[in-house]
């Protein structure tokens, strides 16, 4: 109830914020963004303002170990540079096209399983709870020589 | 030099006395905003995100949020009538399609908008959403000049 209350007084205080601040029409972003008409730096001013509210909140928030209305802090979204950011193609929507099936997928990682076995130093316990999974999965490629 | 410098100097001292107090005041308001959602609930206020996970999982705390946003603008508006100046542009159709489609899919690959990256990340000082406000402010700067000026794009 507080948290979806306090949500709510956010999301009203944001929609205030925007349109105080003209961000809620859509030409005074425009003239932020247009360089080559009536230049306004208007929307610096307003991210300016906004990040020196926001960097002071964030940081005071770093002491606490919860927030007022919740049990604890969600999982935060990350802070690092990865490839989806900057490339036009996400990794895993290219990496998906190469396998028809979940199945297929897992395939490959028992036959890379297979040959980086040959070559592990690790004690044989962690080998075999490693090799157990797939050869539930695929019972049938588990001849008894082996 | 100075003499060289003096125009511009000018120019951006003109510019920067230009910047409205309200547009200060809104700007403070946002983040306080955000820094309120992320002290009460521990969220990120990142519009994109809230907007697109509310599709994906719901959660009234998210649908609450982004109706807060619609209805806090329009009671700004009707408390602030001299301020409610909307000068908007008219763009075609075919523009809207393929622009809010573009923001639609951007925003999901580079994990945030202004409000997320812009507000939230840069105070917490993630590189990631530096580099993203970089890029998504250069893309859409040179995007705004080259169809309106170049172009001669109604947009």
């Amino acid at each position: 109830m507080k948290s979806n209350l306090s949500a709510l007084a956010a999301g009203l205080l944001f929609g205030l914020g925007l349109m105080l601040s003209g961000m809620s029409n859509p030409g005074e972003v425009l003239s932020f963004l247009d360089w080559t008409g009536e230049w306004s730096p208007d929307l610096i001013g307003v991210l300016g303002s906004a990040v020196l509210v926001s960097l002071v909140g964030f940081q005071l928030a770093r002491r606490k170990d919860k927030p007022w209305f919740e049990a604890e802090f969600p999982a935060l979204p990350k802070k690092s540079i990865d490839r989806p950011l900057l490339f036009v193609f996400p990794t895993e929507v290219r990496n998906k096209g190469h396998f028809p099936s979940d199945q297929a997928a897992t395939k490959l990682i028992w036959l890379a399983l297979r040959n980086i076995a040959e070559k592990w130093k690790n004690p044989p316990i962690s080998r075999h709870a490693a090799k157990a999974q797939p050869a539930i999965q695929f019972e049938e490629r588990f001849m008894l020589s082996e | 030099v100075l003499t060289k410098l003096d125009p511009t100097s000018h120019w951006l001292a003109g510019q920067v006395a230009g910047i409205h107090l309200f547009t200060l005041a809104g700007g403070m308001t946002i983040g306080a905003a955000a820094v309120l959602l992320y002290h009460a609930i521990g969220r990120i206020a990142g519009v994109s995100g809230i907007f697109f996970t509310g599709m994906k999982e719901g959660g009234l705390w998210r649908w609450l949020f982004l109706g807060g946003i619609v209805v806090g603008a329009g009671l700004g508006a009707y408390l602030f009538p001299s301020l409610n100046i909307v000068s908007r542009p008219n763009p075609s159709i075919w523009i809207l399609t393929v622009s809010r489609r573009l923001v639609g899919w951007g925003t999901r690959q580079g994990g945030g908008c202004t409000s997320g990256h812009g507000v939230c990340g840069l105070g917490r000082l993630a590189p990631r959403s530096l580099v993203a406000v970089l890029v998504f402010m250069a893309a859409g700067i040179f995007t705004a000049s080259l169809l309106r000026h170049w172009l001669g794009v109604p947009a």
